[in-house]
């Protein structure tokens, strides 16, 4: 059964879906026209609900099931240069077989919108979710998003076109979801009625157009050192910028749906002596963490990011400038570095030593205990700031 | 007759007014447009055929015509930023995926046509214009899924024999006994000691509706298989051979000249494959001996005799078999006493 909500002005309905078939909806309902994916694990099933849509004459679009995902990203990376709204999917070994063209969606400026059902490297090979393959793209000038639940995975994929295809922003942009943790897991969300609302939200304007007959240019072109620097620093600085346009599209998603995200969120900060600071899924099994230190009488907070790139660097100072111990969670190996991938971000940040986790590497289960724990070492000084433990690591 | 060069449409974002070329120069009289699409003032070598093919490509295809194009010696030789040599819309990706962009390309025209954005009954050619290690080597998979798919692409190889945009290096296509830098005469080794790799069969093998080899040297030919490949409803396959100066190591003056010898030896036999039928279409009565082609070439100077007759046996071979796909003496047998 399907219960009617009126949240801002726009009829939505309550479904369940799980983290692929949400993204995948969410695709559908914003009027994607060109589709070019490669079946992976565990981004499988979004791929595979979007040629449902397409075969069933429910979604109008072209979608062109390629042989590997190098040509995934290629085809709509041309695709996208034509003016069409494009969307892909993949996951690790995926994203690394596409790797070549990340950059060059960059450089040419093409809104290519991707989901990530993340996923840890080989080798050994393994198909659980960590997040090795979204920390492999960070330099390379997409917006990445990271999102913690189904719904939110659902509303930043629609939130991911009208960002990535303002004409102030005209760069790709990645949705990451937790492999398994929210790809495969069936939760209840609300998504709206009407296509037509997205497309009030995100409508198709084709700004970032390229390649047309009637105006011939050349995209692509041989950048020497007299023109490189001033060509990718413009993609540099649109990207430093779009953090207005993902705050201002959050904002009127919030308005006509009633969700929004911010750039991340903060769970009982105000007073923290301690803060647990994650991304993903497991954001709610540091807040459950949370409340369980607090039980027991230890300050504690947490704090989720939601923007990976560009970095949300006010907003991080602003909720933990003023808490004594930050420990960083990562779900991904920063090998032979410092910290994590995200503790060291957040330490530059901060402009002081914090503590770094690495957690759910290969997908190891955790959970709020062993999170607890992690976050009461720290407070009671048991571990050393700038120096990486590990949360279920077997052996000494 | 005198042509003024027109030009279309503005160069990259940037450029400076007028940059595109405004000259006028001699052409022969072909029954073609006379609008240039591919303009002067490129930086391929002197001599190099990227230019007389990448021309007359575009004036059959004319203006309704998208390229992606590999990056390569062509590619890096007509844009860079921020000018441009290419009066169409032009994109260059990356190296090994002419196919696949080709294909969302492709892909984006059907649906902005059906979305009523591009006119339904506008007919927009998209050609992929790439270089033999980007159509035989790293770019072979996405070719393959391109014509498996059945886009409706033009793919045109232009194939130097090698990747002569890093320097000459062998590749896929690169033919036996050949001196390229990676497969160098040795004192132990004599070259490159594998076969070419005959794409247009390997592109035909897919069932696709049209495959041809074509030699700028044969100007009509070649022409007539541009445009019988914008004809088609489908994927289409042209592997051109192109003469390059600095990598077979020949007197610029003769470019056109070894192209001939190219298929006047046998070496490069011109046919096509229309809907499974094979037929030879530049026919040459008697052969000149493979070492009139090898002779005007330094990449085989080091070649003995022993060696030369070894590579005359191997045309003989593919002359052979070509002829029976063809049912007839369409490549006539060779003619030792000929003069080169
Ligand atoms: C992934 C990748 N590997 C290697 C290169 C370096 N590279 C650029 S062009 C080229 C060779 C091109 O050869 P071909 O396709 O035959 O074109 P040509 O230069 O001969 O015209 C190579 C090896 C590259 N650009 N990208
Ligand atoms: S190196 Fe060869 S293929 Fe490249 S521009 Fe020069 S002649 Fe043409
Ligand atoms: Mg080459």
């Amino acid at each position: 059964m399907t219960l009617q909500l009126e949240l801002g002005k726009v009829r939505q309905k309550r479904i369940a879906l799980t983290g692929n078939h949400a993204v995948a909806l969410a695709a559908k309902m914003a009027r994607v026209e060109v589709i070019a994916a490669y079946p992976i694990t565990p981004q499988t099933p979004a791929v595979e609900r979007l040629a449902e849509f397409v075969n069933n004459g429910e979604l109008d679009a072209e979608y062109i099931p390629v042989e590997g995902e190098h040509s995934a990203l290629s085809a709509v990376v041309g695709a996208s240069a034509m003016g069409a709204r494009v969307f892909t999917a993949t996951s690790s070994q995926g994203l690394g077989f596409m790797y070549e063209i990340l950059p060059i969606a960059v450089g040419l400026r093409l809104p290519v919108v991707m989901g990530i059902a993340t996923r840890a490297y080989s080798a050994p090979i393994n198909v659980w979710g960590d997040y090795s393959d979204v920390m492999s793209m960070r330099e390379l000038g997409w917006i990445i998003y990271m999102v913690s639940n189904v719904q939110e995975a659902f509303d930043t994929t629609i939130q991911a076109f009208r960002v990535g295809e303002d004409p102030s922003v005209h760069l790709p942009v990645a949705v990451a979801y937790d492999g398994f943790w929210i790809s495969h897991v069936l939760q209840p969300l609300e998504v709206p009625e009407d296509e037509e609302d997205v497309m009030r939200y995100a409508p198709i304007t084709r700004s970032w157009r390229k390649l047309d007959v009637d105006n011939p240019a050349s995209l692509g072109a041989v950048g020497t050192p007299e023109w490189y620097f001033e060509i990718r620093y413009a993609a540099y600085k649109a990207l430093e910028d779009s953090i207005k346009v993902v705050l201002e599209a959050d904002a009127l998603y919030g308005k006509m749906f009633g969700r929004s995200y911010g750039l991340g969120s903060g769970y009982k900060l105000e007073d923290a002596d301690v803060a647990i600071v994650t991304y993903g899924s497991i954001y709610g099994l540091a807040r459950k963490a949370v409340d369980a230190l607090r039980a027991e009488g230890i300050r504690a907070g947490a704090l989720k990011i939601r923007l990976l790139r560009p970095w949300p660097a006010d907003f991080l100072r602003r909720r933990l400038d003023g808490v004594d111990k930050v420990v960083v969670v990562d779900r991904a190996f920063n090998h032979g570095g410092l910290v994590g991938p995200v503790a060291t971000e957040l330490a530059a940040t901060l402009a002081r030593p914090i503590y770094s986790a690495y957690a759910t590497i290969g997908m190891r289960a955790t959970d709020s205990a062993a999170l607890k724990k992690a976050a009461e070492r720290v407070a009671k000084g048991e571990v050393e700031p700038m120096r990486p433990f590990n949360i279920g690591l077997r052996g000494p | 007759m005198k042509v003024k060069v027109e030009v279309r449409g503005l160069q990259l974002p940037g450029a400076r007014p007028g940059a595109a070329v405004e000259a006028a120069y001699e052409y022969a009289d072909f029954d073609l447009p006379e609008q240039e699409l591919f303009l002067p003032g490129h930086g391929l070598c002197a001599s190099c055929t990227i230019g007389v093919i990448a021309r007359h490509m575009l004036k059959v295809l004319g203006p309704d015509t998208i390229v992606v194009n590999p990056t390569g010696c062509a590619e890096v030789s007509t844009v860079t930023y921020p000018r441009t040599n290419w009066a169409v819309p032009w994109i260059h990706v990356a190296f090994g995926n002419g196919g696949s962009v080709a294909s969302g390309i492709e892909a984006a025209i059907k649906v902005l046509k059906r979305r009523g954005v591009i006119d339904p009954n506008r007919k927009i050619n998209v050609v992929v214009f790439a270089g033999d290690g980007g159509t035989a080597d790293i770019g072979f998979q996405a070719l393959s899924g391109m014509l498996e798919r059945r886009h409706r692409v033009i793919y045109v190889m232009y194939d130097n024999e090698g990747y002569m945009n890093t320097g000459i290096q062998r590749s896929g296509t690169t033919p036996l006994f050949a001196s390229a830098t990676t497969s160098p005469a040795g004192k132990k080794i004599p070259g490159n000691l594998t076969h070419k790799k005959p794409m247009a069969l390997i592109a035909a093998a897919h069932g696709i509706p049209y495959s041809a080899t074509a030699n700028p040297a044969y100007l009509p030919d070649m022409l007539e298989k541009f445009r019988k490949a914008a004809e088609i409803d489908g994927p289409s396959f042209i592997h051109v051979l192109q003469s390059c100066q600095p990598g077979w190591r020949f007197e610029p003056k003769y470019a056109i000249k070894v192209l001939e010898l190219a298929t006047e030896t046998g070496y490069w036999v011109n046919y096509e494959i229309e809907d499974g039928k094979f037929r030879i279409t530049v026919t040459v009565p008697r052969r000149k001996p493979v070492e009139c082609f090898l002779k005007l070439q330094g990449r085989f100077k080091h070649l003995g005799k022993e060696e030369i007759a070894f590579l005359q046996k191997v045309i003989d071979e593919d002359v052979k078999r070509l002829n029976e796909m063809a049912g007839g003496e369409f490549i006539g047998p060779l003619d030792p006493e000929a003069k080169c």
